[in-house]
Order: C-alpha cells, then sequence, then structure tokens
C-alpha cells in the first residue's frame, strides 16, 4: 500500500500546478507544500496549518494588503474536521486569493499581520470553536459569554425556542 | 507594511493653515521621520499593541469607564461601547456587539437556495437589494450561469438606487446625531420616495426578495421608466440643496472637521472597506476593480476623500449619491429588452402560462418551490460594492439543495474596527459624530 500511495505523490510533486499569473506564481512558489487550484474560476490556495502566517506574511509582503474575510466551514466527519478560509485582497494588482487551512482545532492567528483579522477570528472562534493561538483577545463576539457550545459546527441542532402568545388559546 | 517609509509623514501642528487645530489635537498622532521603523509600522497600523500607558498623574477621579449603549439612540442600533475616559478624552474604546445576533447563517443551511434571498435581505436592512444580487451571484458562480442583460441592468437599477436610499439615511442620521434635525426629516423624506418605487416593484419597502439565483422575480413594473426619472429630477435636486446647506455651515464644519480621523494605512491594515476607505483616499471601489452584473458599461467615478474624517466621509456619500443618480439614468436609458430570468429550466420556474396546459411545468413548478434546484459541490466567494464597503458571500455547496455553509462578509462589522481607532485620544463629544459617520447597520454586523 505505502508504494502504491507514494508513486502518486513523487508524480504530483514533478507536475506541480502554478498559476500562470506572476505575482500568485512567485507567492506560492516557496511554499512547497502548498498546493494550487481554481474553483469556479477563482484562486485558492490549500496549506499546511503550521505555515499559514508564513505564507500570510510573504503574501502581505506580495502586495495583498487588505485580508477581506476569515472564516471556517465544518466537516463534521473529515479528518481534520475543519477548514479555515481566508480570503485575500491585492488593491496593486486587482487580485483576489483564498487560502485554505484544514485544521482539528489550533490555527495560527493572522493577527499579527492584518490587524483586520481580530473579529473575524474571534467570530470563528464563537462559531466554531477554533483556537486561534496568538490572538489578543479571544473572547466570544456575538453569542452571550455564558453560552454553551459553538452553534454553526454541524453537530448543534438548529432547535428552537416555545415562543407563547398572549391569544393562542382563542385562536384554536 | 512595506511601504510605511513611503508614506507622506507629518508632524502635528504642521498642517495647512485651514486645519482646526482646536478639534484635531487630540485625535492626531505625532509622527515624524526619525521614529524607529517598528514605532511608523504601531502608528500606521500595521503592528497593533496594546500602547495605552497608565498615567499615575491623572488621578482616579478622572480616570472612568463609561457604558455607553446598547440601548442609545444614537449608537444606530443595539451597538454598546465601553468607553475609558480621562476627564473628557476618550483614551480607549471598545465595542461589544451580539445584540441583534440572530444565526442568520444557521438559519441559511436549513434554508433552499430559492429561499436563501428571504435570509440575506434581512442581513442589512438599508440594503437589502445588495445582500440579495450578492448571495445570487454566489448562486449562480457555483450554478455557472449567466443571468440575461435585462436582469442584469434592471439589478443594477436597484441596487444604485438603493444605494441612494442608504446613504440618504447615513446623512440623515449623522445630521440627527450632531443635532441638525432638519436634515433627519429630509433625508428620511426622500428616501420614502425611493422605497415607494421599490414598494411598487417588488411588493415591500425593506427585505425585497426580488434579486433571486437565475435573475429577478418579476419585471419592472408598468410606468417605472416616469417613477425612476422624477426619483432622479428629485433626488439631484434636493441633495444638492441639502449639500449646500450643510457643507459651509459653521456649525456642522466644527463638528465634523478633524474629528474620527483614520489614516488610509489603518484601512487596509483593519480591513475596512467602502466610503470610510475611501475618504482617506484610497481609490477602491469593487464596482472598478472588480466589475459584476455589466456595471463597467456605465460611465461613473469614484468620489474620494482626503484627510478621512467625519467631513470627508459624509462628503464621500454625497457625492456618491450624485454618482449612482449617474448610474440609474444610464442604466434606465439603456435598459434591454428581453428576459428578466434566466433560461436555464432548471433554476428558473416555468411561467405562469404554462403550468396551466402542461402537467410537467406544474410538477416542476412544485418541484422548484418545494425541493430546490440542485447546486453542483464547490465553493466560491462573491462580493459586491455595498453602500458600507465591501459585502461578501461565501458559499459552500455539497451538490445537495441547500446551502453547506453560507458566511456573509458583512461590511459593518469589519469596519467597527475602526471605531476604537477614530476614537482614540479624541473627545468624548465626538463619539456620536464618529459613529454616525461610520454608518453601521447592526442587522448587518451582528447577522
Amino acid at each position: 500500500m505505502t508504494d502504491q500511495s507514494q508513486t502518486p505523490e513523487v508524480a504530483a510533486e514533478e507536475t506541480r500546478l502554478l498559476p500562470s499569473d506572476e505575482i500568485l506564481k512567485g507567492l506560492i512558489e516557496p511554499f512547497a507544500d502548498a498546493s494550487w487550484a481554481t474553483s469556479a474560476g477563482q484562486d485558492v490556495v490549500t496549506l499546511p496549518v503550521d505555515q499559514l502566517r508564513a505564507f500570510g506574511e510573504s503574501a502581505l509582503q506580495g502586495g495583498f494588503e487588505l485580508l477581506s474575510d476569515v472564516t471556517a466551514v465544518d466537516w463534521l466527519t473529515r479528518q481534520p474536521r475543519f477548514d479555515v478560509v481566508v480570503n485575500l485582497v491585492s488593491l496593486e494588482h486587482r487580485l483576489r486569493l483564498r487560502i485554505i487551512v484544514q485544521t482539528d482545532s489550533d490555527v495560527p492567528s493572522l493577527v499579527t499581520v492584518w490587524p483586520g483579522a481580530n473579529y473575524a477570528e474571534r467570530e470563528a472562534f464563537d462559531m466554531f470553536g477554533i483556537n486561534f493561538v496568538d490572538h489578543p483577545d479571544l473572547t466570544r463576539i456575538l453569542m452571550p459569554d455564558e453560552w454553551e457550545g459553538h452553534p454553526l459546527r454541524k453537530d448543534f441542532a438548529v432547535g428552537s425556542v416555545p415562543v407563547q402568545f398572549k391569544a393562542s388559546h382563542k385562536v384554536r | 507594511m512595506t511601504k510605511s517609509k513611503d508614506v507622506d509623514l507629518w508632524i502635528s501642528g504642521t498642517e495647512e493653515p485651514d486645519w482646526d487645530s482646536s478639534t484635531t489635537d487630540e485625535g492626531s498622532q505625532e509622527m515624524a521621520s526619525t521614529e524607529t521603523d517598528y514605532r511608523l509600522r504601531e502608528q500606521l497600523g500595521s503592528v497593533v499593541t496594546d500602547d495605552y500607558v497608565f498615567d499615575d498623574e491623572i488621578s482616579d477621579d478622572e480616570r472612568m469607564i463609561v457604558n455607553m449603549g446598547p440601548q442609545h439612540p444614537s449608537t444606530h442600533g443595539v451597538l454598546r461601547l465601553q468607553i475609558e475616559l480621562e476627564g473628557e478624552i476618550i483614551r480607549r474604546t471598545k465595542p461589544v456587539i451580539g445584540y441583534l445576533h440572530t444565526g442568520m447563517e444557521k438559519t441559511g443551511e436549513e434554508l433552499t437556495f430559492m429561499q436563501g434571498p428571504t435570509n440575506v435581505t434581512r442581513m442589512d436592512y438599508l440594503a437589502s437589494f445588495h445582500n440579495e444580487h450578492c448571495y445570487s451571484m454566489a448562486v449562480e458562480r457555483l450554478l455557472g450561469i449567466e443571468v440575461p442583460p435585462r436582469a442584469n441592468t434592471i439589478r443594477v437599477l436597484l441596487t444604485e438606487l438603493n444605494r441612494i436610499s442608504s446613504h440618504l439615511v447615513a446623512m440623515a442620521t449623522n445630521g440627527m446625531d450632531i443635532g441638525a434635525v432638519s436634515i433627519m426629516t429630509y433625508g428620511f423624506r426622500d428616501r420614502e420616495q425611493i422605497l415607494a418605487f421599490f414598494e411598487k416593484t417588488t411588493g415591500v419597502r425593506m427585505n425585497h426578495n426580488f434579486i433571486r439565483p437565475g435573475g429577478i422575480a418579476a419585471d419592472l413594473p408598468p410606468g417605472w421608466r416616469a417613477d425612476v426619472k422624477a426619483i432622479l429630477e428629485n433626488i439631484r435636486r434636493r441633495v444638492v440643496d441639502y449639500d449646500d446647506m450643510l457643507k459651509e455651515n459653521p456649525i456642522w464644519n466644527g463638528r465634523t472637521r478633524g474629528v474620527g480621523i483614520i489614516t488610509p494605512e489603518e484601512c487596509l491594515a483593519y480591513s475596512i472597506t467602502g466610503p470610510t476607505l475611501r475618504s482617506a483616499g484610497v481609490d477602491w471601489d469593487l464596482r472598478k476593480a472588480f466589475p459584476y452584473a455589466g456595471i463597467e458599461q456605465f460611465e461613473f467615478e469614484v468620489p474620494l476623500g482626503t484627510r478621512g474624517d467625519v467631513y470627508d466621509r459624509y462628503r464621500v456619500r454625497i457625492e456618491e449619491i450624485l454618482q449612482s443618480a449617474r448610474i440609474v439614468e444610464q442604466a434606465a436609458e439603456a435598459m434591454p429588452k428581453g428576459d428578466f430570468r434566466s433560461d436555464d429550466r432548471k433554476v428558473t420556474p416555468p411561467p405562469r402560462m404554462r403550468i396551466d396546459q402542461s402537467m410537467e411545468a406544474l410538477i416542476h413548478h412544485f418541484k422548484i418551490f418545494t425541493e430546490g434546484f440542485r447546486v453542483p459541490a464547490g465553493e466560491t466567494y462573491v462580493a459586491v460594492e455595498s453602500p458600507r464597503g465591501e459585502l461578501g458571500c461565501y458559499l459552500v455547496s455539497t451538490g445537495e439543495g441547500k446551502p453547506y455553509r453560507i458566511h456573509t462578509r458583512a461590511p459593518s462589522f469589519y469596519n467597527l474596527q475602526a471605531l476604537p481607532i477614530m476614537m482614540a485620544d479624541s473627545l468624548v463629544a465626538d463619539t456620536i459624530a464618529t459613529i454616525a459617520s461610520l454608518d453601521p447597520v447592526m442587522g448587518d454586523v451582528d447577522r
């Protein structure tokens, strides 16, 4: 089994896909473990989780000066469980780039690279329980402080709250 | 930030002669070319450190923490601020949000793609068309369908009218907060005319559910050209009047000039977009940068500010109203003929006439409105320029009839991060003007 799994990996290494855009290519090429793909016509880079901050720093140097969004997706049964999705914009080159890392809980925080990641990472923590390492103030932002659980996880039921209307017995 | 050396540095007290230093001194940060690179990065906002120094010389009587909101009439919804004051000077601010959180992203996972617009339209309730547009474009991108030109032009027409109505509210509430109550009544009066047109078109004033994946729900109503013409005529005349009333007004100038300053570097570092970013002089408008829905065929300019203060943000919005009026006029003139929905029968329900004639059409109609249509597996991020900034929709589909994950990049949510920067070391009396100039919509912040 090991022999079979190694062969395609080596083959993939040789024919590594890189974007035709020079700026993106120059950004992605130094990261050997980063893989590039297009999703519905948009550039997506998939990274190992520990390289996120290093990639972020070089993306900032490479002209992606605006972090447009940080969010997460819960795949429940998959290992690792979560996708953390970072959307970047370059005003200079008029480019968009999406970074996706897979994680079970810990992700390096991007606040030191783009301070604007602060609220977004707090929201992702609040909703998914993802631990952004080195975040200055990783507390709940939308849910009440005493809330238990992380609502946007797939194993968190939608639930309902019974509402009592004053005139409900008359309607029936 | 790599370009920190290249920025135009200025030293406090060396501003232009007409600069009103009495209001700016507290809000300004001293910058000098001799400062270290790290300190400069810190001041430009690309490095965040808590630079608050506890000053022992000020007695504890002077320092206090004031809680503002969430039920304060001037906080534009349920925004709560914890403000640390030294006398009348704000040292630190912490926005506390979540009072309007209704779990719309979770709700969105339970609704079909067809029902999605009813959900997203309630997020930013002042710019509901932009939310619907953004969501619909994300679904269409995953489906790989194009909407017909007429649908696109109607979308542009409606979203730009929506931008005008939203900016009118921003102008009105900004005026009301500062004390110019008449501008409040004027702004809401003119907005009502636009909302009346929306009501005629979509059936409701605010939460329309009109722009849907595949096109729009219905064609424009009879007589729409005359309505749009009347709106434009009215808006153009009156907005100029309001601007004349305010832009030279000494009280207005005193309350807004040099208040709530934010630099372009801070804007970019803190992901701040929209009129706030443009008021700092950064030429960034998604309609120009990544044109969508055929907006590139219309001529318009992107108004820019220079100082990034409350006054510039007000001026940028006023100019944007006039530019949007230009787009609306061109869109109304260029309105193409043809279908207003995609002819992809997977997405578009059959016409009403066919339902009476064909059993298959009836089944098809029933299926679309009960199960909804299936969207191919994939993920995408689509952004539009809403009146508050970059409004994005991150959509993940697994090939089912409902989105696996729907996330909205809410511009107000990110823009709120500017508040502590704008308010640091300013007077407590300027708080209200600063909040109003950001124009946050709490439905958008909390979702």
